[in-house]
C-alpha cells in the first residue's frame, strides 16, 4: 500500500485519490498558450509538482512527486505551499 | 531449411554462430545514425541496408539489444483500430508480421489466431460496428459477432449473464495474432548486421551538435560521431532524447503493467480483450497465460510494479476465466508507455532538417515494428515522408488534425 498525505486528512491510501495532472505552466486561456497547454503536458525525470483530490473528503491538494523513483517529497493545499 | 538443419543436425561438431557481431568501435561517422537498439530501430536498420542500400548506418542502444519496450510488450498484432489512417498503418504492420519468418529466414512465431474483443455494454457494441465497418471498408478481416459465436470462440469464457459484466458481444478480428518480439528483433539485427550495419550496445546518447536547422554530430558516452541523417525511436525516454535536440514533444509518459502464470495445458487459442474490463489474455506456446492491460493512474517514468495494478489485472482475468483462481504467477512487469493525446504515434519530419522522429508508442508499438522499421527507412532513404505516415506528422498538434483514435487497446485510458 503506497500512502499519500491529505493535508486535511492525514497520511492515507493512493487508490482513496484521483490524480488529476501536472500543474500547467502553459494557460488555455492565453491564445498565444493554447496548443501548449492542450497538448504538451509537463513530462519531466524529477520534481513534477501535480494536482491530486482526495476522493472521500473532496479535497483538492498539490503534491511534490519525483516521477523516476514515485517519491512523494510534499503534499499542501493549493496556494498554502509551506515555507 | 529443413535439409540444411538435417545435416547441421548429423554433423560431428557444430561450431558455434552468433547472429549479431560483437560492438565495434565507433567510426568518425555514418551515414544515417539510429537512436535506440529496440525493434523499431533494427528494422529501420534493416530496411536501410537491405532494400535501400543504405549500410554505413550506427544503431546506438543504451542498455542491451532490444531490451526495453520491445521486450516488455504483451506482443499483440492487430488491425482493429478506428481511424482509416490508422487501419492503413496497422494493416501494412499485419500483413508483413504475415511473411516475416520467410522473409527474414528467422521464425519469429507469428501465430495469427484471432483477437476477440468483448462488449460489456450497448456503448462498447456500437463502438465495435463503427471499427468493424471501418475495418471492412479497409480490407481486414473483422466483424461484430453474437453471444453464441463468442461462445462458440472461446467455450471457457465466463458470459456472466444476468452479472455486473454480462458479454452482450465482441469483435472478432480473425487477423490478429501474436509474434515472439525478441525473435522480431534479433531477425532483423542478424539481416542489418550482415549487410554492414553496426549495433553498439551500451552506447548513451547524452547531446547533439547543431548548425542551423540540421544536427551535425551526435555526442554518446563512448566518443561523438558525425552524423548525415539521425532517427530517433527510443520507446519510453523519447521525451528527453528530443529535448536534448531541442524538440519538445507531446508525450506523458505512464508505465502499463502485465503478467504472466504457470503454464497451463492449451486452453485458449485466441486472444481475449475486455475493454470495460481493462484486461486482456493471450496463452503463450509454452502455455503461460499472459495477462496485461494495466495502465498505471499516474504518471510515471519507472517500471516498477504495484500490487494494486496486479490485482486489478487478476480481478479482470478471473471474471472471464474463474477456473484460473488456483494459478500461480510466475513473472510480472511493467514498460513506460508514451501516450500522446490522440493515442497515436508520431512519425516522420521534426523541426530539424536532418532528424526524424519515430515516437510516441504509448501501448501501441510492437505491432507496428515491422511498417514503422519499413516506412521510416523510406523516409530516410528517399527525404520524403511517404503518404501512410503523413497523418501521424508532429506538426498535426499545431492545425488540430488530431486522428481520435480510440480503438487503442484494453488499457485503462
Amino acid at each position: 500500500m503506497k500512502l499519500l498525505t491529505c493535508p486535511v486528512n492525514g497520511p492515507r491510501n493512493i487508490t482513496e485519490f484521483q490524480y488529476l495532472g501536472p500543474v500547467r505552466a502553459a494557460s488555455a486561456e492565453q491564445p498565444e498558450q493554447l496548443i501548449e497547454a492542450l497538448f504538451y503536458a509537463e513530462n519531466p525525470l524529477g520534481v513534477m509538482r501535480e494536482w491530486w483530490r482526495h476522493t472521500p473528503s473532496n479535497t483538492v491538494l498539490i503534491a511534490e512527486r519525483h516521477t523516476v523513483s514515485d517519491q512523494i517529497l510534499a503534499t499542501y493545499l493549493p496556494h498554502r505551499k509551506p515555507a | 531449411m529443413p535439409f540444411s538443419l538435417l545435416k547441421y543436425g548429423l554433423r560431428a561438431r557444430h561450431v558455434s554462430f552468433g547472429d549479431i557481431p560483437p560492438t565495434p568501435d565507433l567510426k568518425r561517422s555514418y551515414d544515417v545514425v539510429i537512436i535506440g537498439g529496440g525493434g523499431h530501430g533494427l528494422a529501420a536498420a534493416y530496411y536501410l541496408s537491405n532494400v535501400h542500400g543504405i549500410s554505413n548506418v550506427a544503431v546506438l542502444e543504451k542498455g542491451h539489444l532490444a531490451g526495453g519496450n520491445t521486450a516488455r510488450n504483451t506482443t499483440t498484432i492487430r488491425s482493429n483500430y478506428m481511424t482509416e489512417e490508422s487501419v492503413r498503418f496497422y494493416k501494412e504492420g499485419v500483413e508483413l508480421f504475415e511473411t516475416m519468418s520467410r522473409d527474414l529466414g528467422f521464425n519469429v512465431m507469428f501465430s495469427q489466431r484471432g483477437q476477440l474483443t468483448l462488449a460489456h455494454s450497448e456503448a462498447t457494441l456500437r463502438s465495435f460496428h463503427l471499427r468493424a465497418e471501418m475495418g471492412k471498408h479497409m480490407g481486414t478481416r473483422i466483424e461484430v459477432v453474437d453471444v453464441q459465436t463468442v461462445k462458440e470462440l472461446c467455450p471457457h469464457l465466463n458470459l456472466d449473464l444476468g452479472g455486473q459484466h454480462e458479454v452482450m458481444g465482441g469483435l472478432w478480428h480473425a487477423d490478429g495474432g501474436t509474434a515472439r518480439h525478441d525473435a522480431v528483433a534479433w531477425g532483423y539485427a542478424k539481416h542489418a548486421s550482415a549487410r554492414g550495419v553496426e549495433i553498439h550496445q551500451r552506447t548513451e546518447v547524452t547531446g547533439f551538435e547543431h548548425a542551423g536547422d540540421r544536427l551535425t554530430h551526435v555526442r554518446t558516452n563512448r566518443g561523438t560521431i558525425a552524423a548525415g541523417q539521425v532517427l530517433q525511436a527510443v520507446g519510453g525516454l523519447n521525451g528527453q532524447v528530443a529535448a536534448m535536440a531541442g524538440i519538445r514533444l507531446p508525450i506523458r509518459c505512464f508505465p502499463l503493467q502485465a503478467m504472466v502464470t504457470q503454464p497451463l495445458k492449451p486452453f485458449l487459442d485466441i486472444l481475449v480483450s475486455s475493454a470495460n474490463l481493462h484486461t486482456y489474455l493471450v496463452q503463450s506456446s509454452r502455455g503461460e497465460v499472459v495477462i496485461g492491460g494495466g495502465s498505471d493512474p499516474y504518471q510515471l517514468a519507472s517500471t516498477r510494479s504495484t500490487l494494486d495494478q496486479k490485482e486489478h489485472l487478476a480481478e479482470g482475468a478471473l471474471h472471464l476465466f474463474p477456473f484460473l483462481h488456483k494459478v500461480k504467477l510466475l513473472r510480472q512487469w511493467a514498460g513506460i508507455t508514451d501516450m500522446t493525446p490522440d493515442y497515436s504515434p508520431i512519425m516522420g519530419a521534426s523541426p530539424l532538417q536532418n532528424y526524424w522522429l519515430d515516437c510516441g508508442w504509448g501501448t501501441w508499438g510492437f505491432k507496428a515494428t515491422p511498417v514503422a522499421g519499413k516506412r521510416m527507412a523510406e523516409t530516410i532513404a528517399t527525404g520524403r515522408v511517404p503518404d501512410v505516415l503523413k497523418p501521424f506528422d508532429l506538426r498535426r498538434f499545431d492545425s488540430f488534425a488530431l486522428l481520435n483514435e480510440m480503438g487503442a487497446t484494453a488499457a485503462s485510458h
